[in-house]
């Protein structure tokens, strides 16, 4: 291998994450279905060879899967050695998320490049597809107690064998979806996405060559490493606890721990999950390959500089334990994997605030809400409206929160209420701030939203609904307040009612002309209530986003200071 | 009408006037300081400095302004309120749920209403037009009291599913015209009757920002034009590209958000195409940043929606404009993990590079240049400096840059040159490559003040054809002024599937587009040489929520329309989608989104050989010591505007002008066309 110049790097670097971005773009504007058209649900990246690490990734792809796409890539590695007959021109597909991570929503396609015929490393590429069939439309079961009632399980099989498409194996996933015209074209995009990356690896290689090209790769990831021991070595020695629960696992109404010790010594850290609820019913586990790349999103939102690729995981242990909900095996049901590592990702803010509180944010809102409203018009023709919704940011050391941001693991943006209002008979009576539901602190968390959703439909509809933080809001730092609780209510015959698991519930017969109210939380505070200029207290009473009882209980005295 | 038509474009630093008389051909340029706060008294210093006497000789004056711009980046707007449907004011703030960076979390955002002006009024329509809730005009007007004693300057009414039925929206607009004192009164059905109702709201709520602040500024020029004798057509540039009238722009300032930048390609783009090279890319380097811009076939790109910053969101044709933070203030550093970063921070115009002395240490991408030779030092650009601190240069980046790398001075001014012209390649990658677009077929044109120091370096990089410098580089907005098209554009959501189309209904939308169009250009006073009307539809597959522009054929018949059949919209979408995915979906069902509309008044071009040097004598150059590679090269520097058509100048040389610097690498050939742009080639081995 040759020694690579500083310049050359530099050059090399932004070339090779173009061709990333590229290949995420090219999904965006090709895909059928708005999970990743509009939110983005997906991710491109060149990984290595033999290790299957993160070399580079794409900038505008979902951040959980800058970590996960790894474990992807190494499922396929550890196939290959064992079939003994990877070629130049294969593509593997799989949607196993106890080997791939994330859920089974996810289909991943992995594709060896080779080099003078010889593997130089992998591409893939990975995308949230509409339906992958299983109990309910959209596969968010809150009540499944295996994969086999959340979605088709595809282990890692040949979709392409030296540049044939086994149509056979495209025609099981197709007869396996309620959307096949959706899959199909998602399909068709994550296919193209892979042949522009090889494209645009090739000319890469042809301009600058191949011992170049892999100094630089193995260059980048070193830096990455430099770059985090650096980090780290800046911060204080220690080990700092933290806590956090699961409202349930929407099968018994037992709440479920989620801790983590994270432990500094000189440039190294231990992110250690012991005391984390043993594998639960229902489908709030997580397979071990996601527990790990949550690490790792935590960390790029701590360290919001650093590369995206696997050197930086280097100086970092994550060690989750066995059998606990982090760990889950085949076929433990693991379709709400957002909400859990939503809470790994704030018990690891809430340790790293102990540690170095100007370092981190307060926790956001922790649940992405998963709400799905279906029916059957009048002709017959059946509908589902399925999205995710939006909540507050946590406080920062700088700025009071985001109101009605996107989830940390996540940069979807939400559907227009008219084209949800068109594509659907529905129709929102309210779409707006929800008043006191950040927290209090010296930056108060960002507002949550509420959203209150009429069907107009003559038949009605059923809704379904998977969230958290019903029970345990999301936390303030640094001193900072809690947020307001996610709060779910549906409207029936004799007026409001609520599930009794809090944040998930499915069959909600509703008849037309009634609703159901989504109130989201909002963020974490940062900083003690009592440093709060009372000048943006009594602003935030003027605007109407905080009500005068809640600015007299999280801030006496605003009124005379503010006055 | 004969007479002198100007063109003024206003920049941060300076404000740039192009006079072409239309009698002669002659075209004489201008440059002088921009003023602030107002920038027009500069506009007018710089009119009467080229056209002093008597304005009434001016036929025409156009303007591409920054105003718009500047007043959103910096926040400048009006205090506006909003009136919109119960259940959702907090639209504007909530946004799409997105956030301003990926990683971090931090941050947050104000909307340019605040939640204390935002106003709701009972009303509702529903998604299919029909209305469940009939508009409370009494509410309407006590709300547009309340906002008035709040202290408003504008407001924008807001009315959820307005796109699908404007009635209630209408009658409320019309109530509070009817009280509201002034005309800075937005209405989303007016302003951008489409579904989507954030992008509908931002849209509309940004104009109301803006009214106040741009139509008192474009109406403090027009009286000032008109005092000093001038009593032609005045007219301002949209982000589109196309030209409008005052009154237009008075009523719609949200359409001059991009208004300067636009006029720059729109000149760029008939430069190149009368010079013989339809595909061009454009380059506009200036201090903080490199604006890039693709035309193929003479047909500048535009983008149907922009982000001016965080939240603040834009849906309005604007010619597609990549920038990148690669300016010739960009910082050079070194990070923590040992790789060269150059910028996005930036010292900008003020303080500037190390070498203006104006309190900078930081060496930048012009530092670099200075150090390498490339620029003079005894003659700085723009006049407000006697000469450049090429030592305290040399110093900046022996500290920030050469020692970290264990590299000399050099050698570490050729690396930030290096990772500079690779981040610009990367953006002309991306409107090129990634859009389909073989950039081997293209020309690259620069422009602004810096991008003519790079040409080589970027032809090389990613494999340009050839590139043309402009005569007059550093005032081609100015010039886009007088050469942009009057141009109307509409748009109506359509939302219906191919199959189910109701023709006329169609055919309705585009005569009132069409009518509305037309109406305007008769109203400017302007001569076309012709008028045309174009027509989109956004189209996709049901399902599919990534739509694709499919121009549709139309045939105009005496001012009537003919609207295209089902069969004619099925061709023109299979024919469009298959260019831009490489397959159909056989069994898809067609849908169509929106109507764009757009009516265009080509106005008269004039000959850009007017430009071309009329001496034929070749000066002797001076020399001076230039570093290229690892080598100092004696090289020739010559007098750009002198030097004759047909000149041809082998690298390495500079040719230098009051305003801009072109370098000529070793392997590089200059020449100079009929029209005095300079033409850049590979020499031929």
């Amino acid at each position: 291998m040759t020694d690579i110049d500083p310049i050359t790097l530099a050059v090399l670097s932004g070339r090779m994450e173009q061709i990333a971005d590229e290949m995420d773009a090219t999904l965006f504007r090709a895909a059928f279905n708005p999970i990743i058209a509009e939110a983005h649900d997906a991710s491109h990246g060149i990984y290595h060879a033999t290790t299957g690490d993160t070399l580079v990734q794409g900038k505008s792809g979902l951040p959980i899967f800058v970590g996960v796409m790894a474990f992807a890539v190494q499922a396929i590695i550890d196939k290959a050695a064992a079939d003994g007959d990877m070629a130049d021109g294969d593509i593997y597909a799989f949607n196993d998320a106890h080997i791939g991570g994330t859920h089974l929503s996810d289909m991943r396609l992995v594709r060896p490049y080779f080099r003078d015929g010889e593997l130089f490393c992998y591409l893939a590429s990975v995308g949230h597809w509409h339906d992958m069939g299983g109990a309910v439309p959209g596969n968010y079961n809150p009540a499944a107690t295996d994969v086999f009632q959340e979605a088709f399980v595809l282990p890692p099989v040949k979709l392409v064998r030296g540049g044939v498409l086994q149509q056979d194996i495209v025609d099981i996933l197709m007869r396996n979806t309620r959307l096949p015209l959706s899959a199909q074209g998602d399909l068709n995009g994550q296919l193209g996405a892979l042949d522009l990356g090889v494209r645009r690896m090739d000319a890469l290689l042809d301009e600058y060559g191949t011992d170049t090209i892999r100094s630089a790769l193995s260059a980048l990831s070193d830096r990455a490493e430099t770059l985090m021991r650096a980090e780290l070595s800046a911060l204080p020695d220690g080990r700092w606890e933290a806590g956090d629960f699961l409202d349930n696992d929407g099968i018994s109404p037992d709440a479920l721990p989620i801790r983590v010790a994270l432990e500094i010594r000189d440039d190294r850290m231990v992110l250690d999950f012991e005391g984390t609820a043993p594998r639960c019913a229902g489908p709030v586990n997580i397979a071990l390959p996601t527990a790990v790349a949550t690490a790792y999103v935590a960390i790029k939102h701590i360290f919001a500089g650093l590369p995206a690729n696997s050197g930086v995981m280097r100086p970092i242990e994550v060690r989750i334990p066995d059998n606990t909900l982090l760990s889950a095996e085949f076929p433990a049901p693991t379709g709400g994997y957002t909400e859990t590592i939503l809470r790994m990702i704030d018990v690891i803010f809430a340790a790293m605030a102990q540690a170095a509180p100007d370092r981190v944010v307060a926790n956001a809102y922790g649940t992405i809400n998963a709400l799905s409203i279906a029916g059957k018009r009048s002709d017959g023709r059946p509908w589902v409206m399925f999205s995710f919704y939006g909540g507050g940011h946590g406080g920062s050391a700088e700025t009071d929160g985001l109101n009605h941001g996107n989830a940390p693991i996540s940069t979807a943006t939400i559907p227009p209420m008219e084209i949800l209002e068109a594509a659907y008979p529905v129709m929102f009576r309210q779409w707006a701030l929800r008043p006191d539901s950040g927290g209090a602190g010296t930056h108060r968390g960002g507002m949550g939203a509420v959203y209150e959703i009429e069907v107009l439909e003559e038949n009605g509809a059923e809704a379904f609904l998977f969230g958290e933080r019903g029970r345990f809001p999301p936390r303030g730092v640094a001193g900072g307040g809690d947020a307001a609780l996610n709060a779910f209510a549906f409207e029936q015959d004799d007026g409001w009612d609520r599930p009794p698991l809090v944040s998930k519930m499915r069959g909600i017969r509703l008849k037309q002309g009634q609703a159901v109210r989504l109130e989201t939380p909002g963020g974490g505070g940062y900083g003690p209530a009592e440093e709060r200029s009372p000048e943006a207290t009594a602003r935030d009473v003027a605007r109407g986003l905080m009500t005068e009882a809640q600015a007299d209980a999280d801030y006496p005295g605003w009124r005379e200071a503010g006055a | 009408m004969s007479g002198r038509m100007v063109g003024v474009d206003v920049g941060g630093t300076f404000t740039d006037i192009f006079v072409l008389d239309e009698t002669t051909g002659a075209a004489q340029v201008g440059k002088v300081p921009t003023t602030r706060p107002d920038q027009s008294g500069g506009f007018l210093n710089g009119i009467t400095g080229q056209v002093p006497a008597d304005l009434s000789r001016i036929s025409v004056v156009v303007h591409g302004t920054t105003a718009g711009t500047n007043a959103l980046l910096e926040r400048k707007g009006a205090r506006i309120g909003v009136i919109t449907t119960q259940g959702m004011r907090d639209v504007l703030e909530m946004r799409r749920r997105d956030r301003s960076r990926t990683w971090g979390l931090r941050g947050d955002f104000e909307p340019v209403a605040d939640r204390r002006d935002r106003l709701e009024v009972p009303e509702r329509v529903l998604a299919d037009g029909s209305i469940r809730v009939p508009v409370d005009l009494d509410a309407v007007r006590s709300a547009a009291r309340h906002l008035l004693d709040s202290g408003c300057a504008a407001v924008a009414v807001l009315f959820a599913n307005a796109y699908a039925n404007p009635a209630n929206e209408a009658a409320a607009v019309a109530a509070v015209r009817a009280v509201w004192p002034n005309p800075h009164v937005s209405a989303s059905h007016e302003i951008l009757p489409e579904i989507r109702e954030y992008e509908r709201f931002s849209t509309t709520a940004l104009n109301a920002y803006l009214q106040p602040e741009v139509s008192g500024y474009i109406n403090r020029l027009e009286t000032a034009l008109k005092s000093g004798g001038f009593d032609g057509e005045f007219m301002i540039v949209q982000s589109s590209g196309g030209v409008m009238a005052v009154e237009t722009a008075c009523e719609r300032p949200v359409r001059t958000a991009l208004s300067g930048p636009a006029a720059g390609v729109i000149a760029a783009g008939y430069i190149a195409e009368t010079a013989g090279f339809p595909d061009v890319i454009t380059g506009d380097m200036g201090g903080t940043s490199f604006d890039v811009s693709l035309i193929a076939q003479g047909r500048t790109q535009l983008a149907a929606q922009t982000s001016v910053d965080f939240g603040l969101t834009i849906r309005s044709p604007m010619i597609e404009i990549t920038t990148i933070g690669a300016g010739g203030g960009s910082i050079a550093r070194v990070d923590k993990g040992g790789l060269l970063q150059i910028g996005p921070e930036s010292a900008g115009s003020d303080p500037g590079p190390v070498a203006y002395g104006l309190g900078n240490d930081r060496p930048t991408v012009t530092d670099a240049n200075i150090v390498l030779g490339r620029i003079d030092p005894d003659n700085p650009i723009g006049g407000k400096l006697d000469r450049l601190d090429v030592e305290a240069a040399r110093r900046a980046i022996d500290i920030h840059v050469g020692q970290p790398l264990a590299l000399d001075t050099c050698a570490a001014a050729e690396a930030i040159l290096r990772v500079a012209n690779s981040r610009m390649a990367g953006a002309i990658r991306l409107v090129s490559i990634e859009r389909g677009f073989d950039p081997k077929r293209f020309a690259f044109i620069p422009f602004g003040g810096g991008g003519a120091l790079h040409a080589c370096a970027l032809m090389a990089d990613v494999g340009l054809a050839r590139a043309i410098v402009p005569r007059y580089p550093g005032v081609t907005s100015a010039m886009g002024c007088v050469i942009a098209d009057m141009r109307q554009d509409f748009v109506q959501t359509v939302n219906a599937m191919l199959d189910l189309l109701d023709r006329d209904a169609l055919g309705g939308f585009m005569q009132d587009h069409l009518n509305r169009g037309m109406a305007l250009l008769d109203a400017s006073g302007s001569t076309f040489g012709s008028r045309d009307a174009v027509f989109e539809l956004d189209m996709a597959y049901l399902g599919q929520t990534h739509t694709v522009p499919v121009p549709i054929p139309v045939t105009i018949e005496q001012g009537a329309v003919i609207p295209p059949t089902a069969r004619q919209i099925e061709a023109a979408f299979d024919a469009t989608y298959e260019a831009i995915y490489g397959r159909l979906l056989p069994n898809g069902a067609r849908r169509i989104l929106n109507l764009r509309s757009a009516v265009i008044g080509r106005r008269p071009k004039f000959d850009l050989a007017t430009l071309a040097p009329d001496g034929d004598v070749l000066y002797k150059p001076g020399l001076r010591n230039v570093h290229f590679g690892q080598n100092w090269f004696e090289t020739r520097i010559y007098d750009r505007l002198s030097l004759p058509v047909g000149t041809l100048v082998p690298g390495p040389a500079i040719l230098s002008q009051p305003d801009t610097t072109v370098l000529i690498e070793p392997g590089f050939t200059a020449r100079v066309d009929a029209y005095g742009n300079t033409i850049i080639e590979r020499e031929e081995n």
